[in-house]
């Protein structure tokens, strides 16, 4: 454990580097988010009440993913990883004693959460900063806030899991920037990145409520601000436990396959 | 005779980058039908949320469709074309633009010829499909007018978002920063210029009338296409994207001009 936990920080360490090429960040995702809320305000006025999601948890919804934007975009896989596969560099990986599925799992959590905390801070304080209706709001409670914490790593492993996958991708198909854009670009849309998923429609949602891609952001997201609450904050937790172990054990079968029939051409 | 001798290069450039592409067709198809799927993600996106409105601001369902087709597509069209300059940081510190410069042709025309990439289609049949059903939807009055406004608001849209890309690849001859502020300007006005840009209050809409334009492009004409308003003249906005081309370009050449290799 404790190696994967050096990988999880080397990782960290070689993110938290690039302090300053988020400050431009910041601003692209202070207008981003901004221009977010003043759509949803008018399509909020334009349904008279009648919208799926309080506004106010809109609001806190957009912020939150703008300000964790780097915990849960799966396009941005770690490039490294994909030029070692391709390029046969992999092969040191595998000389290493380690657990190659461990240690990309590491290193990938860490990279993202650095990248995160980087981010996070100075989005969140634009949003606490934001006018009127369009600041972000505290979370309704601190057990919400607790629940949200929890909820938001359970979040990270399947996105991370989900990631995994992508990768293990690569060992099969020459095609995987393809297979990538395809994935990821699915992932986007069914996570709930374009729009929150409480505006999909009922039989649509049930139908991604089977798949994992229900429990990556939408989750702790909406517990933050109070639309997901009660019992169904124990039954999600409990489905996202679920996927985590699923895609985590699919991700180590899968890897076990292409770890028998790896080929390294020349490097 | 220049012009044509260009259009020749410009079209060999372009055959030659798709048959490299070829070489890998699963995955240029994988390409396309990703890039086809996140703007139909989009477009769903837009369905779902007017179950629950009939308008937005006064614009109907159909209005938004045509809106969000219109710019898509010229979006579509300027990462077709102007996918050079994207990715000019790369041209500038591998040292490829350095060999350009040696040669004795059109710096833009190398510059965005040797980076067509025809996989950037595959939104565009996503905003054909939109076209359609938003022209169903909506009552638009079809007449010379209209059809016009329609035609330049794309080709108007198209220059206007080359014209982006051509600055963004400005700023590498002064900065080694990364551009991700010009993002919002590219990126962002593809993904908000869906809805017409009165939607987002009166300090946006000034925003993007004096400092980017994009109302040439989006606001004013969509108000005749739509018959929301009778200054025909409005139809003619898009033509102003001639002058944006023309200060992006002087800021491409003032920066060509004080160039001095990166050295690797």
């Amino acid at each position: 454990m404790k190696k994967y936990i050096s990988f999880f920080k080397l990782r960290f360490a070689t993110k938290i580097q690039y302090r300053m090429a988020s400050v431009t960040a910041l601003t692209t995702q202070l207008i981003w988010g901004l221009m977010e809320c003043l759509a949803y305000k008018a399509i909020a006025e334009a349904s008279g009440g009648s919208i799926p999601m309080d506004y106010a948890a809109i609001v806190t919804y957009i912020w939150l993913k703008e300000a964790l934007l780097v915990l849960f975009n799966t396009w941005a896989v770690d490039n490294d990883l994909f030029s070692m596969i391709t390029n046969g560099d992999v092969a040191y990986e595998l000389c290493r004693p380690v657990s190659v599925y461990s240690m990309w799992f590491a290193r990938t959590t860490g990279a993202r959460m650095a990248e995160a905390v980087m981010r996070c801070v100075p989005v969140l304080c634009g949003a606490f900063l934001m006018p009127g209706e369009y600041r972000m709001t505290l979370p309704v409670s601190g057990v919400s806030f607790l629940l949200f914490l929890l909820t938001l790593f359970l979040a990270l492993g399947i996105t991370v899991t989900f990631c995994m996958l992508v990768y293990m991708l690569c060992f099969f198909t020459i095609s995987a920037q393809g297979w990538r854009m395809v994935l990821t670009g699915a992932v986007e849309f069914l996570s709930g990145n374009i729009i929150p998923l409480p505006f999909f429609p009922g039989k649509y949602l049930s139908l991604l409520e089977l798949t994992p891609f229900a429990y990556m952001q939408n989750v702790p997201f909406r517990i933050y601000s109070g639309d997901l609450a009660g019992r169904e904050v124990c039954q999600c937790i409990g489905r996202q436990i679920f996927w985590l172990a699923a895609l985590m054990l699919l991700g180590v079968i899968i890897w076990k396959q292409a770890e028998k029939r790896i080929v390294i051409q020349g490097g | 005779m220049k012009v044509k001798e260009n259009m020749a290069l410009y079209i060999r450039y372009a055959s030659v980058c798709t048959q490299s592409i070829m070489e890998y067709k699963l995955s240029f198809l994988l390409m396309v039908f990703a890039r086809f799927m996140m703007a139909f993600g989009e477009l769903a996106a837009i369905k779902f949320l007017f179950a629950g409105i009939t308008q937005i601001n006064g614009y109907t369902y159909g209005d938004i469709l045509l809106c969000f087709s219109i710019v898509q597509m010229s979006f579509t069209f300027a990462e077709l074309f102007g996918n050079g300059f994207k990715g000019f940081s790369g041209m500038v510190r591998g040292g490829e633009f350095d060999r350009m410069m040696l040669r004795p042709r059109s710096l833009i025309l190398q510059v965005i010829g040797s980076r067509f990439e025809l996989g950037r289609t595959g939104p565009l049949l996503t905003a054909v499909i939109t076209l359609v059903v938003g022209i169903r939807h909506s009552q638009v009055a079809w007449n010379l007018l209209t059809v016009w406004t329609a035609a330049a608001m794309i080709a108007g849209g198209m220059f206007l978002f080359i014209g982006l890309f051509m600055l963004e690849a400005s700023f590498c001859f002064f900065s080694i920063e990364d551009t991700s502020l010009m993002n919002v300007l590219t990126y962002g006005a593809k993904a908000h210029g869906k809805y017409p840009i009165d939607v987002y209050g009166k300090g946006i809409l000034r925003f993007c009338t004096y400092v980017i334009p994009y109302t040439l492009i989006q606001y004013y004409p969509l108000q005749i296409l739509l018959g929301k308003s009778n200054h025909w003249f409005w139809a003619f906005c898009p033509l102003g994207i001639a002058v944006f081309l023309l200060i992006c370009h002087s800021a491409w050449r003032f920066g060509v001009k004080r160039y001095q290799s990166c050295g690797s």
